[in-house]
Parts: C-alpha cells; sequence; structure tokens
C-alpha cells in the first residue's frame, strides 16, 4: 500500500501548486486569444516585450477551434477580453453578441477601404484591422524565367518543363482556392441577397477551366496545403497559388528553400477577368466585458499602431491593413498588391453554410463523377437545406402536460407502493447496497446523465444559437422524412443508417476475426517469443487513434501514399502498370480505407479478450476430444468457440456500440468523402453541429435517434441470446 | 506428429503472426519515419525509412518553452505532467468510485439495481455531440472551468461506467466462500472487501486503471473546449496546434505523436501481463 500513499501525496501535490497560482486572480488582467502560428506568434511575443500596460495573458488556439471555443465561453462571461479572427466570422459573432463595438481603437482614416468595410456592420466597427491574408501568385525563379501574364500562358509552360514537374501547384478541390478563377469568370461564391452563388454560367465556366488544366496534367489532383507546401519547396513546382504561409515554410535557417518571388495572380484570357482570390482581413474583436474596458481597448488600438504593424511585417512578412506604414519587403509588397486587387470574403452567417456544399460539388466534378451543371444545382439544393428557415416556434404546453402527468403518475404509483408491507421491507433491506452505490450515482448522475437528459431535451429546440425556440418533434420529422427529398438521397437518415449499420457489421466482423485468430494462435501451449508477438499486436491500442487515423489516411494518398508506393513497387515487379487508386473518389474504395483503419484500431482489443477467454478452457476437454480423433476445425468449432463465446459476447456487443459511434475514423479517414456517403450517423451529427451553421438541435435530435436505435438493437441481441441460451440449457 | 509437419505447422504459425507483426506496426512505422525525416519529398515510398534523418522535430517538440509572466518556463513538460497527472487522476478517482458501486452490483440484490445497470449500459449509446455543451454549463456553474479538475471529474465520470462492468464481472468471479469464511472469523463486510475481495482482485482493478489512464490520456476534444491557459494543456490539445487548416507540419505533427504514444505503449509493455489475466477474471460481462 505505501507505493500508493506516495502516488497520492504527489497528486495533491501537483495539483494545489497551480491552483494556488491561479488564486491571485486575473483580474486586471487582459485575456488575449489568437490562432497565429510560427513567425506570427514570434512577433507578438516581441510587441507584448514593449506594451506598458497591464499584464496580457496570451492563449494560442487552433484556427478551426477558435470559433466554436470562443462561442462556448464568451456567453458566460469567461474566455478572452481581446481575440484576433478572421472577418468572415464576424458576422456570425455580431449575431450571437460575441463582438462588441470597439470604440475609440479604431482609429479613423487609417485602414484601407476594403479592410473597413470587412469590420463595418450597419455602420459600426466590431473589429480592428490588424493585416491582410490572400492567395497570390509564387514562382520558381529556377524553373521560369518570363510570367506568362495570363493563366492560360502558365498552362502552355508545362511543356516545356522537366519531368516530374508540375506548372502549377494550387488546391483545386478547394472552394476558397477556386474562388479566384470563379470571380475571374464573374461569379461569387455567395450572391449579396443570401443566396448560393456557386450555380450559373459563370460557375460552369470556371470549373471547365479547371477541368481542361487538370486534364492537361498543369495541375495536380487532390493536393491539399501541405502538398502544395512539398511540390514548391522541392521545386517539383514553377508555379503556387498559395497565401504568405508559404513564404514562411519555405524560409529555412540556411535561406530560402527555392529561388522565388510572388505577385499578383496573372488575368485568364478566356474571360479576360483578372484572378481575384478571396481576402481575410485579420482583425482585433473584443468581447462585450472587454470592449467595456479602456485598457484593452488601449491594447486592441497599441496591436494596430503603425510600430506593430512594422514589426509584424518585419518578422512575420504579415500585410498590414495600415495605409501609413509601406514595407521594403518584395514579398509583403506583392501581397499588399494583390490585396488590393481581391475580393473580401462575405461576413454574411450564410457564407459559412456556403463551404460545405461548394466543396463537395467542386470535388465530385473535379473527380468525374458527375455532371458540372447536376452536381453544381445540388449543391444549390443543399445549402438551401442547410439555410432553411428553423421550424416555426411551437407552444410546449402539450409536452409540458404530458412530462407532469407523467410525473404525476409515476408518483401516484410510487405512494401506493410504498404503502405496500412489502416493499418497505425491501427499501430497508436495500439500504446498505445503496450505502456502496451512492458516490457513483451521483457523479455518474450529474456529469453524465444529466447532460445526456439536457442533450436529449435539447433536441426539441430548433433556429441559429442566440435566437432558439421550442419547435416540438420538428427536427425528427424533418430527419426521418429525409427534409422532403428522396428517402435514399445522399445525406438523407436512412442512406446514412444504411452505411452505419453496414460498418457496424463489417468491422464487428474483422475485429471478431482477426482478434480469434491471432489470440487462438498466442494462446498455443507452445510458442516461441510469445511475448514479444503480443507486445507488437497490441501496438495499434496503444497509439492515440486520431494520430494512427492521420497516419492511414496519408498512406491512402493517391499519388505519394504508401499503398500507392507499394501497389507500383507490385507492378514493377509483375512488369505491369498499375494505375494508381483514387481511394477516396468511390464509395466502395473510400469505405474499404475506414474499415482497413478501423479493423487495423481494433482487433487487438478482441486479441486480448480471446486470449484471456481461452485461458479459461480446460485443457482435458481440448485434449479429450484431440483423442477422440476431433480434427481442429471440428475442435474449434464445437469445443472451443462454445465454451470461450459467452465470454465473448459482451466484448463483442459493446465493440459493436463503440464501432457505431466511431466518430475519429470517419472524420479524419474518409471525412465522408466522396460526396459525403461514407459518413455514419455519429458523424452526420457532428456535421450539423459544428459545420452546419450549429444547429445544435438538429444534431441533438441526430444523437437521440443514434441512442434509440442502439438500445432497441441491444435490446433484441439480448433477448435472442437469452432465448438461444434457454435452448442450450444453463 | 513426425518433426517434419511439426516443423512446417511451427513455420506456418509464425508466418502468420510476423505477417500480423507487420500489419499492426506498419502505420506507425510511418508515423515514426515521419518525425525523423528532414525533408517531405512528396513521391511514394514503400518502407518507412526517414529520408535525411534528423533529430529537429523532437527537439523542437519537446524542447518547446513558453513565456510566463516574464519567466521562461518548459512547456512541454509542463504539458507532459498535466496529461501524465490528468491521466493518472482520472484512473485513481474512476476506479474508486467504480469498485464499491461494482461489489455492491455483484454481491447485493437491491432496488433499482436492474434500473441503474440499464443507465449505464446506455450512456455508453449516447454519442457526445448532445452533451458536450450541457456539460460545459455545469463545469460553468461549479466554477470549474479551465481547471484540471473539472476535466479529471469529466473524464472519471465517463470512464465509470466501463469500469462498472469491468469490475462486476471480476469481481463476481471471485467466489462467495472466501469472503463468508472471513466474515466467519469475525470480520465486517467492509474488512473481507478490503483484506480478500481486493487483493485477489488486483489484476483487473490494474486493467481497469490503464483503460480509464488511457482514455483520458488520448483524449481531446473535451480538452481543448474546456482548458483556456496553454499551462494547463494536455499534449493532445498540444498536437492539435500542429495541423491546422492551411499549413499543416506533419513531421513536428508525427514528432510529437510519437512522444505522446511513448507513455501508453510503455505502460502497456509493464500490463501486458495483467491485462490477460484482467479480462480472464470474468472478461468485460455486460
Amino acid at each position: 500500500m505505501r507505493p500508493w500513499r506516495w502516488l497520492v501525496a504527489v497528486l495533491v501535490a501537483t495539483w494545489l501548486l497551480p491552483a494556488a497560482a491561479r488564486a491571485t486572480d486575473r483580474d486586471g488582467r487582459i485575456r488575449l486569444w489568437h490562432a497565429w502560428r510560427g513567425e506570427e506568434e514570434a512577433a507578438l511575443a516581441e510587441l507584448l516585450e514593449s506594451w506598458d500596460g497591464p499584464t496580457v495573458e496570451v492563449l494560442a488556439v487552433p484556427y478551426d477551434a477558435l470559433s466554436s471555443k470562443l462561442g462556448s465561453a464568451i456567453p458566460f462571461g469567461e474566455g478572452p477580453d481581446i481575440f484576433v479572427d478572421s472577418h468572415e466570422r464576424l458576422g456570425e459573432y455580431h449575431r450571437r453578441e460575441l463582438v462588441a463595438d470597439v470604440g475609440d481603437a479604431f482609429e479613423d482614416g487609417a485602414y484601407v477601404g476594403e479592410a473597413v468595410d470587412a469590420v463595418t456592420i450597419d455602420g459600426a466597427r466590431f473589429g480592428v484591422p490588424l493585416s491582410m491574408k490572400s492567395l497570390a501568385l509564387y514562382v520558381n525563379d529556377d524553373l521560369v524565367a518570363v510570367v506568362p501574364g495570363d493563366l492560360e500562358g502558365i498552362a502552355a509552360l508545362a511543356e516545356t518543363l522537366p519531368e516530374g514537374v508540375v506548372a502549377l501547384a494550387y488546391e483545386a478541390n478547394n472552394a476558397y482556392a477556386h474562388a479566384a478563377i470563379l470571380h475571374a469568370c464573374g461569379g461569387r461564391l455567395l450572391n449579396d441577397d443570401d443566396s448560393f452563388g456557386f450555380v450559373g454560367p459563370a460557375a460552369e465556366t470556371s470549373i471547365d477551366v479547371v477541368l481542361d488544366l487538370l486534364d492537361a496534367g498543369v495541375v495536380p489532383r487532390e493536393a491539399d496545403g501541405a502538398l502544395v507546401t512539398n511540390l514548391f519547396r522541392s521545386g517539383k513546382a514553377a508555379f503556387a497559388m498559395s497565401g504568405p504561409w508559404l513564404a514562411a515554410d519555405l524560409a529555412t535557417p540556411e535561406g530560402d528553400a527555392v529561388r522565388y518571388h510572388v505577385e499578383p495572380l496573372p488575368l485568364l484570357a478566356r474571360t479576360r477577368g483578372r484572378l481575384q482570390p478571396l481576402l481575410t482581413v485579420e482583425s482585433a474583436m473584443l468581447s462585450p466585458s472587454g470592449a467595456a474596458r479602456p485598457e484593452v481597448r488601449r491594447f486592441a488600438a497599441f496591436l494596430a499602431s503603425s510600430a506593430a504593424a512594422a514589426r509584424r511585417a518585419e518578422r512575420a512578412r504579415a500585410v498590414t491593413a495600415r495605409t501609413d506604414t509601406p514595407s521594403a519587403d518584395p514579398i509583403v509588397r506583392a501581397f499588399a498588391a494583390q490585396g488590393r486587387a481581391a475580393v473580401p470574403m462575405s461576413t454574411r452567417p450564410a457564407m459559412r453554410a456556403a463551404w460545405e456544399p461548394a466543396n463537395k460539388a467542386l470535388r465530385k466534378i473535379l473527380r468525374g463523377d458527375a455532371p458540372v451543371t447536376e452536381a453544381l444545382v445540388e449543391a444549390e439544393h443543399r445549402f438551401a437545406m442547410v439555410m432553411r428557415p428553423p421550424p416555426p416556434a411551437r407552444s410546449p404546453t402539450i409536452l409540458l402536460v404530458v412530462i407532469g402527468g407523467a410525473l404525476m403518475f409515476g408518483a401516484v404509483v410510487l405512494v401506493q407502493r410504498a404503502r405496500t408491507r412489502a416493499f418497505r421491507e425491501q427499501v430497508r433491506r436495500s439500504i446498505p447496497a445503496w450505502l456502496w452505490v451512492a458516490h457513483a450515482v451521483f457523479v455518474v448522475g450529474v456529469l453524465v446523465v444529466l447532460p445526456l437528459l439536457v442533450g436529449t431535451a435539447t433536441s426539441l429546440f430548433g433556429g441559429p444559437p442566440g435566437d432558439v425556440h421550442y419547435v416540438g418533434a420538428a427536427n425528427f420529422v424533418d430527419i426521418l422524412t429525409a427534409r422532403g427529398g428522396p428517402l435514399l438521397a445522399s445525406g438523407s437518415f436512412w442512406l446514412t443508417l444504411l452505411v452505419t449499420v453496414l460498418w457496424t457489421v463489417v468491422n464487428v466482423a474483422l475485429h471478431v476475426g482477426l482478434g480469434l485468430a491471432f489470440g487462438i494462435l498466442l494462446a498455443r501451449p507452445v510458442l516461441r517469443m510469445r511475448a514479444m508477438y503480443r507486445v507488437l499486436l497490441i501496438i495499434p491500442w496503444a497509439v492515440p487513434n486520431y494520430v494512427t487515423a492521420l497516419a492511414w489516411k496519408g498512406m491512402f494518398h493517391r499519388q505519394f501514399g504508401a499503398v500507392t508506393g507499394a501497389t507500383m513497387a507490385l507492378g514493377d515487379w509483375l512488369g505491369v502498370t498499375i494505375e494508381p487508386i483514387a481511394w477516396f473518389s468511390r464509395f466502395s474504395t473510400a469505405f474499404t480505407a475506414n474499415v482497413a483503419t478501423n479493423a487495423w484500431l481494433g482487433f487487438p482489443f478482441m486479441m486480448v479478450v480471446t486470449v484471456a477467454a481461452l485461458g479459461s478452457v480446460p485443457k482435458d476437454v481440448l485434449e479429450a476430444a484431440e483423442v477422440d480423433g476431433a480434427s481442429r476445425w471440428q475442435r474449434f468449432r464445437h469445443v472451443t468457440l462454445p465454451m470461450i463465446g459467452p465470454s465473448l459476447v459482451p466484448a463483442v456487443m459493446l465493440g459493436a456500440i463503440w464501432t457505431f459511434n466511431m466518430f475519429n475514423v470517419v472524420f479524419l479517414v474518409s471525412g465522408g468523402d466522396p460526396d459525403g456517403t461514407t459518413d455514419i450517423l455519429v458523424s452526420e451529427a457532428y456535421r450539423w453541429a459544428f459545420t452546419r451553421d450549429a444547429q445544435y438541435g438538429y444534431a441533438a435530435a441526430y444523437a437521440v435517434l443514434i441512442f434509440v436505435l442502439l438500445s432497441g438493437i441491444t435490446r433484441g441481441l439480448d433477448r435472442i441470446g437469452a432465448a438461444a441460451k434457454a435452448k442450450v440449457g444453463p | 506428429m513426425t518433426p517434419l509437419r511439426r516443423w512446417l505447422q511451427a513455420f506456418a504459425v509464425h508466418g502468420v503472426l510476423l505477417v500480423g507483426v507487420a500489419f499492426a506496426l506498419y502505420p506507425v512505422l510511418w508515423v515514426a519515419a515521419l518525425a525523423f525525416s528532414g525533408s517531405n519529398a512528396p513521391e511514394p515510398r514503400v518502407l518507412p525509412w526517414p529520408s535525411e534523418p534528423t533529430l529537429a522535430h523532437l527537439t523542437e517538440v519537446v524542447g518547446a518553452t513558453a513565456d510566463d509572466g516574464g519567466e521562461t518556463i518548459w512547456i512541454f513538460g509542463r504539458q507532459l505532467l498535466n496529461s501524465l497527472v490528468v491521466g493518472a487522476a482520472t484512473a485513481l478517482v474512476g476506479v474508486l468510485i467504480a469498485i464499491p458501486t461494482a461489489y455492491a452490483l455483484a454481491r447485493f440484490e437491491f432496488l433499482g439495481k436492474r434500473r441503474g445497470m440499464g443507465v449505464l449500459l446506455a450512456t455508453q449509446m449516447f454519442p457526445a455531440v448532445a452533451s458536450a455543451i450541457p456539460l460545459y454549463l455545469i463545469l460553468e456553474s461549479a466554477g470549474l472551468l479551465n481547471t484540471r479538475t473539472g476535466l479529471v471529474l469529466c473524464y472519471a465520470s465517463t470512464a465509470v461506467p466501463f469500469a462498472i462492468f469491468q469490475l462486476r464481472a471480476a469481481f463476481e468471479a471471485i467466489p462467495v466462500d472466501l469472503e463468508e469464511a472471513a466474515m466467519v472469523d469475525g470480520a465486517t463486510r467492509l474488512g473481507a472487501f478490503v483484506r480478500v475481495v481486493l487483493p485477489v482482485a488486483r489484476p483487473a482493478i490494474a486493467v481497469t486503471s490503464l483503460f480509464a489512464f488511457m482514455s483520458a490520456y488520448n483524449e481531446f476534444i473535451l480538452a481543448a473546449t474546456l482548458l483556456d491557459d496553454s499551462k494547463m494543456f494536455t499534449l493532445p490539445v498540444m498536437l492539435q496546434r500542429f495541423v491546422g487548416e492551411y499549413d499543416a507540419r506533419w513531421e513536428a505533427f508525427a514528432a510529437g505523436a510519437l512522444v505522446v504514444s511513448l507513455p501508453v505503449m510503455g505502460l502497456f509493455y509493464v500490463a501486458q501481463r495483467h491485462l490477460v489475466e484482467g479480462l480472464a477474471s470474468g472478461g468485460v460481462k455486460g
């Protein structure tokens, strides 16, 4: 027992120390949240050294997580006084009252017009512009002598480049990057009247342009940001369309990785329009409590000051939104020039809902899975689905009457039973046992069951955050009727349910199959290096699953993944050419990739359970069977399996529940590709909660449906199990 | 069995096991290779071997420092300690809560037992997406936001249902005679439980603690939502920063992932003998 006591002492000590430090309180401090990294973060740290006001407490939050973190903290008076974020989120923050007028922190006349517009809502300023970010054209000076004036000219250069070098690297699959071409064709992602813009002739022309580029091999397929960086950094791309972050990645301690310069995006000869990237204005925004404090507003003005802008430009090549702080750095100047020829991103909340349909349609078309017009119309429909007005508010009277009635009825029944002597006797005998479980009932009740009940209640509410109302069962009706569309359309509840069931069955079968096979081998009476095998086979279980899910995704990359490498090596060896498979472009292959990942993650658990169960099978039974001349298969089928079966069933059941709700793998490996078909119910619920206009009520309704399904299935299986047991006998 | 047959059989067994080991290790080796790669040249490779080997990413991640009120602190060390402490505290609290409950469920008959078990199983079926925001509200009202105590309470309470299932099965597998003998000798129920039952159930308790530790050590969604101070972050939250939307730093992420995985792998290595024993004493009976 002594080591335990020591451990407890250490735990308590490490706990109290930081708590004591925290007790000095944050009052008077300024809390700043930002999503800067690398040089920009370093520039901030340098700036803070010359700040003469109250201490600033800084927190770096990943960009993707920032808005949901702000949304959950600020309404409770928690969170930052000031935060740095992209202006396009401002509209939603304003609707949810996460930001306030910055007041005297805004210096009139100091910023370029685009930046001022970007932070202005209804004539009031809700942010102080800090820097402007957009894509621009990176040119590899070793590969390109003369920069063509238009995109067609860049495409024509492709033939003159060395083998293995692409002409233009950019994220063709990504609507953010595609917007530059869309703008050159006269289109917009979101129209001024909040309708979906990525549809119609302009959008179709822009996609034709990209399809031509892909077919000619000018642009790499399925490029993500990391790949664009890698291609350009290793000299395998003559041009790259990327943002300032690429310049930071190209810098090494020994100077830049390649010789390059940056200039504004070229023309598109076909439409004689100029490629105009989307412009993001990074701004300092103030939470309502922060905006009320003069020292916080002074700090915001300090961050936006000319001296601070110069520091950020020098250290991190950030393009200032100020008119009075020009930079001498040619790259910063190029981005500044591009910023003046860019389209500021819309601040409307609808913008957030436009990304997912636009990206899906773009990916689908570029893969060649759907005709252009059809995919774009479908995207418009999807957008309308997310943006549809919330169900009308209903009066909760009926619900309250039902709940009240049920409670009354329950109370009456309880009182009736309490009158009986037998019941009182039962209670009296239960009291000692209740003392053993009371604390667990309390903790699980407050921290697990209560949130679940509240979550369930949420499913009866609708509307965007800040404007939530009771809608009755409208969310459920909506989901179960596939929002009025065809019942088995992509993204509908019923199709997703089918995929989820298939996913669960295939995975559990593989887990049990692999687990049994390896478990039985490991449990052999004589096996050399048993301990080594056991340790190595358990490893998939020991590594955090988000890490390995990302590793598997990388292995399935169409051009550069290890699986592709292996098939190519196999092809070389056999003397045939095997086309690389675009794993995430078809349901069958994307689903296979997900299953491979999850089977890998889950089999060690079943293997260990099998080894454990086999340990309790008496040896003499097996030996008797062997003496009787039973074959290996017969022994397994008729002796081993029935004996270990009962102890496997609960593990299989729990495994099935976990697999049914296995969010990480689906979200990280296929991400629902292609076209949301590999999404399972739980990842669909997450999308409604976090990427589709924060419709928590809708997501909660999905969660409730998942719960109802799972409890129904497990209850059914339980019955079947019990019936089978009764037939076989104890 | 002839020697040749025996030899062939051993050959087949080891062959299958080696294929399994290769399957199990391949993705992990890729992560390791990436962590030590100096360049991330975009070309398909089959063997997970670092190109231009370097320790730069590892030293960058492990040596990370931060400024804390004018003082430079070793932030990685702080976060590693946070992760270990949060994991250990979760295991301790969760198992301490689960042990008496599991014992009562294994040995006593009482009102509400069946219903309680049903609720425990039900909590495993409800996806966390709907309960995250209410949980935030509850911690807010208890003043436990942005504290590791709040985080541990959340982790421990979510680990409790599974721990109860595990331990109840383990207690059920222990013969009642053992306690009864002790009680005949004058021990109280509690005394018999502590002195007789707990020592026998030690492997199962160790394995249950390991699971609770692991679930807390690897969790990041809740931690990223609840914690507002990088000095309190756990390692997975730190890792999340390397894979941003625009510029994922895969080498640094891989280096961090490797370091994060090491303690759990170490624990598994130490506990692997118990793992089988712990699950054997009843298995995960629902």
